[in-house]
């Protein structure tokens, strides 16, 4: 052990003997006090730190709202995180002002009520009438509360767009796998027993089904395009991870064997939220939000949001995954026009998505 | 139990002769050391059982927070010394990610169930319903003494598994399958896991035969006079978490069951589509779902939160209205709102499911009954206050820890509102804004209700009280502490930052934090050092505390007091006190308090 952690607890020691003697030494002092002088003192000492603690409690609130403003939520790159922030804020508020009001009654009561050996206490068992206020009043707030809450969660749960731009995103111990399902904007099948690392097939996927053949496959980076409905079809290859988008406000599992879905509309590129943050290293981040094992910590994706044209830029450059694996086979490659049509999963995982809905 | 004035105490016993002579009356079997303090069949002494090895666990706890407080505060340094204690576990006296993980792994799994279940339901179950109900035991002390002696084996058992080479359970206190179930993804999923899910089995077979005693004795042995409605609001809260426990802990262990068998059996109730990179291997198992361990896991998990805080709120309810001397308001309305928390425990387990890609109908059903627990939650904390508006407050350790329980119940309780709703779920699921709700609603509160206990009940326990000025010190500090340790994680959370990650120096969106966590885990340490004085003053008080010299020393209304100082097995020498009003009879028709044995006077006010 280093000198100055020895010094540390040699401190500590030191720090707790003095409190020991003192703890000691009050404890013969209010016994030859007297029990009853003894405990009024205490109760005035500690009546006056309960308002103490009040006062100086919220003034740390506040001092805190202050000194996190700039340092959380900023403003929500996605249509979906506009509705969680006005959610927040009707929460916030609400919330808000029952804290103050129980918590100022509770210490406040607890300063002006302490015991005075002149002071008669009010028996006072029960009132229906107030406890019936205050059944009401929670209620009807929740109501609001779940009202709002609802409208929105349906809205942001309900069905894509039709014209959505299709990814397919898979998480792995410890890393991210995206599809884009290509020109024919269909997923090919896969099957997770045909997974080989070694053969760069990542996602099992059936070289015999030929909507497989233009299906693009990256890794870490993902790109979307400004102000698109995006829809994120999620699975997993290992156990369950969770794709978090902190700066859109979305949130879905990746599990096993269970593919899930969520969309979202990007309202401002990469590019857009460098200068709206003023941080020129700005990315939006992709974070594994469930425990998935000891690098759960750095299983880190990247999104880019760019314009249209960037991403049809950018796609173009990609070598679909079958190319990669039987490279060049020119001739598969159909010169269909990027449809904006639906993307359709086919097959077996299709199925499943269905059974979702 | 009164031998030990003689055993210990120094200088002459007093006070308490009368219950001694009495005692000896009560039981004529000779008594070793065995079975007075390892198997014993006394409440009383099981209870201490259970709170000591809950204090242990704690302090375990409590020091893994603070190993996992020093990564995650000082993520860029070393300390060498770790290496020295730890071994491989800090190499190059860094925290290594496995050990990270088993370490918030273990500090969930050991305060929830452990401190916060065995520790603070099995000591003040065990020792208050005998003594509050008017019963000279439980209604099966070998039960009883057996319901510990399972708890002592679960604790081995998780204890030995953190010295095991691949390390302990390192998946999280939920423990999610996949990730439980495959030892070729995670180390802590190999050997460590074993050990925890048997150990999990032995607690849960505790907490049964602890809580089909509990609810057996409330119901079938008070003492005359004792009907349900004059039970103290302890009792009510202890009988619903008995009640809870009952019903949901079997759940728990039948998925525990099928996790065993996917992990040893070849069965596929939880594994589907699984390809593991480490060993370049799919899986042959198809057709399992994950999700099913997560409803069967929090079937118990979310009942499980309610067994923590329940008993918790009726302590406090005993002790404001006692300190407060005043009746506790609305006794009916706190029944009720127990018994509605009860109910609606149940029915509110898959808000902890609404982005594993739970159906949103069926979310929405869960929001709506989540959101309902706030109305009883509120009825509560309204009634507490009401409590001690125009009481006349004596601010002993216990009264204090009982007004800041209601303090971080309200904090706790309001940021519930947040994460129950589903739209804002997404958003905070998962983040530290969660780890600060539960941390203070279920956590620090459970604690705070905890302590009160200790402190009120102590002189009931041992026949002294514990040392005044550190339980203030320790009141403050913890209160300061716990609000200065999770209220800015809120803002953390916000954010969306994730919870589980050891590091967030690789992360552009969450790196702000830095001074707040390094702040955060010094506040962390102190508060942990000021409960290792806590700990100390307990047990430096059982020898050397102020002696109890009042049978009464809080004037308190309930059958407890009416036992001598140092009660013997079977609690009162003669005849059991007969009960002729409620427990709350306290400021009324000029009378300061009337206990429960009192009759009613013929001119007496009703209420």
């Amino acid at each position: 052990m280093s000198t100055s952690s020895i010094f540390l607890i040699l401190i500590l020691l030191f720090g707790f003997l003095i409190t020991f003697q003192i703890a000691k030494a009050s404890e013969y002092v209010g016994i030859l006090k007297g029990e009853k002088k003894n405990l009024e003192q205490n109760n005035k000492i500690n009546g006056f730190l309960m308002m103490v603690f009040l006062v100086l409690g919220l003034i740390g609130v506040y001092w805190c709202n202050e000194l996190f403003k700039g340092k959380i939520l900023g403003e929500s790159a996605s249509d979906h995180g506009i509705k969680i922030d006005r959610m927040l804020r009707i929460t916030f508020w609400i919330t808000g002002i029952v804290f103050l009001i129980t918590q100022v009654l509770l210490f406040w009561f607890s300063y002006k009520y302490q015991y005075s050996e002149k002071r008669k206490v009010y028996y006072f068992p029960h009132d229906n009438r107030l406890e019936l206020i205050w059944t009401v009043i929670p209620a009807i707030a929740l109501t609001v509360l779940v009202g709002f809450g609802l409208i929105y969660w349906f809205s942001i749960t309900g069905d894509a767009p039709k014209d959505a731009l299709q990814i397919e995103v898979t998480g792995k111990q410890f890393n991210w796998i995206f599809r884009y399902p290509g020109k024919d904007g269909i997923f090919g099948n896969k099957y997770f027993k045909n997974i080989d690392d070694q053969k760069n097939n990542q996602l099992g996927l059936l070289w015999d089904d030929p909507a497989s053949h233009d299906d693009i496959v990256v890794n870490t980076t993902v790109y979307l395009i400004v102000n698109k409905p995006v829809k994120l079809i999620i699975n997993s290859r290992d156990v369950i991870h969770d794709v978090g988008l902190a700066h859109f406000r979305m949130k879905m599992d990746a599990v096993p064997g269970t593919p899930t879905t969520m969309w979202f509309t990007p309202l401002y590129t990469t590019e857009e939220m460098k200068k709206k943050t003023g941080n020129p290293d700005f990315e939006y981040e992709l974070s594994c939000d469930q425990m998935c094992g000891k690098g759960h910590f750095s299983m880190r994706g990247v999104v880019k949001v760019v314009s249209e044209q960037e991403f049809i830029l950018w796609r173009a450059k990609q070598a679909s995954n079958y190319a990669q694996v039987f490279p060049p086979a020119p001739a598969l490659m159909k010169a269909d026009s990027v449809k904006p049509a639906a993307a359709k999963v086919k097959g077996e995982s299709d199925s499943k998505l269905v059974a979702k809905k | 139990m009164s031998n030990e004035a003689t055993l210990h105490g120094h200088g002459e016993v007093t006070t308490s002769h009368d219950a001694h002579h009495d005692e000896d009356h009560v039981h004529h079997h000779k008594e070793t050391f065995i079975t007075k303090y390892v198997f014993s069949q006394d409440h009383k002494m099981i209870a201490k059982q259970f709170l000591i090895t809950g204090m242990i666990w704690a302090i375990l706890g409590g020091l893994m927070s603070v190993l996992f407080r020093l990564q995650l505060g000082y993520p860029d340094s070393t300390f060498p010394w770790l290496e020295d204690i730890l071994g491989k576990w800090a190499k190059g006296g860094k925290i290594q990610p496995e050990f990270y993980y088993a370490l918030v792994t273990m500090h969930g799994t050991v305060l929830v169930f452990f401190v916060l279940t065995g520790g603070l339901s099995g000591t003040f179950a065990n020792f208050l319903i005998p003594l509050q109900i008017g019963a000279r035991d439980m209604a099966s002390p070998f039960l009883n003494m057996l319901s510990y002696w399972f708890f002592w084996l679960a604790s081995v058992v998780m204890l030995s598994s953190l010295f095991i080479e691949t390390g302990p359970a390192s998946g999280g206190w939920t423990s999610y399958a996949p990730l439980s179930a495959l030892g070729d993804a995670s180390e802590g999923s190999k050997a460590g896991m074993d050990f925890w899910l048997v150990s999990m089995a032995l607690f849960v077979v505790s907490s049964l035969l602890g809580g089909l005693n509990y609810i057996t004795t409330i119901l079938n042995m008070r003492t005359k006079g004792m009907s349900m409605t004059r039970l103290p609001l302890t009792m009510w809260a202890i009988f619903f978490t008995a009640v809870l426990g009952v019903l949901s802990f079997p759940v728990l262990l039948s998925g525990f069951i099928l996790l065993l068998f996917d992990r040893h059996g070849g069965t596929s109730f939880y594994l589907s589509d699984i390809f593991i990179a480490s060993t370049n291997k799919a899986l042959p198992n198809e057709g399992g779902s994950a999700i099913l361990f997560q409803h069967l896991f929090w079937f118990l998990g979310h009942p499980e939160v309610y067994i923590i805080i329940l008993p918790a709120m009726g302590l406090v309810s005993e002790i404001l209205a006692v300190n407060s001397r005043k009746p506790i308001f609305g006794y009916m309305a706190m029944i009720g709102s127990l018994f509605a928390i009860a109910i609606l425990a149940f029915l509110v387990w898959a808000h902890h499911m609404f982005v594993t890609g739970l159906n949103p109908f069926l979310g929405s059903v869960f929001v709506l009954l989540t959101l309902l627990i706030a109305v009883p939650s509120a009825i509560k904390v309204f009634n507490w206050i009401t409590t001690i508006w125009r009481g006349n407050i004596r601010f002993t350790p216990g009264m204090m820890f009982a007004i800041g329980f209601v303090s971080l119940f309200i904090s706790g309780g309001l940021t519930g509102i947040f994460l129950g709703n589903s739209t804002l779920d997404i958003h905070l699921h998962d983040t530290y804004f969660i780890i600060a709700h539960f941390h203070i609603v279920m956590g620090v509160s459970a604690f705070f209700g905890m302590f009160a206990g200790i402190y009120h009940w102590y002189p009931k326990m041992y026949g002294r009280y514990m040392n005044n000025t550190m339980s203030y010190i320790h009141f403050w500090v913890t209160l300061a502490g716990a609000y200065l340790i999770f209220w800015p994680m809120h803002y953390e959370g916000l954010a969306g930052m994730p919870r589980r990650y050891l590091d967030y120096s690789g992360w552009v969106s969450f790196n702000q934090f830095g001074d707040l966590n390094r702040f955060i885990s010094t506040v962390a340490m102190i508060v942990f050092a000021v409960q290792l004085m806590f700990v100390f003053n307990f047990f430096y008080s059982i020898f050397k505390g102020r002696r109890v010299t009042n049978q009464n020393p809080w004037g308190a209304n309930t059958l407890e007091w009416t036992a001598p100082i140092r009660p013997g097995h079977g609690n009162w020498p003669g005849e059991i006190p007969e009960v002729y009003r409620w427990a709350y009879d306290y400021g009324k028709d000029g009378r300061e308090f009337i206990p429960q044995t009192e009759p009613v006077g013929a001119n007496e006010s009703k209420h």
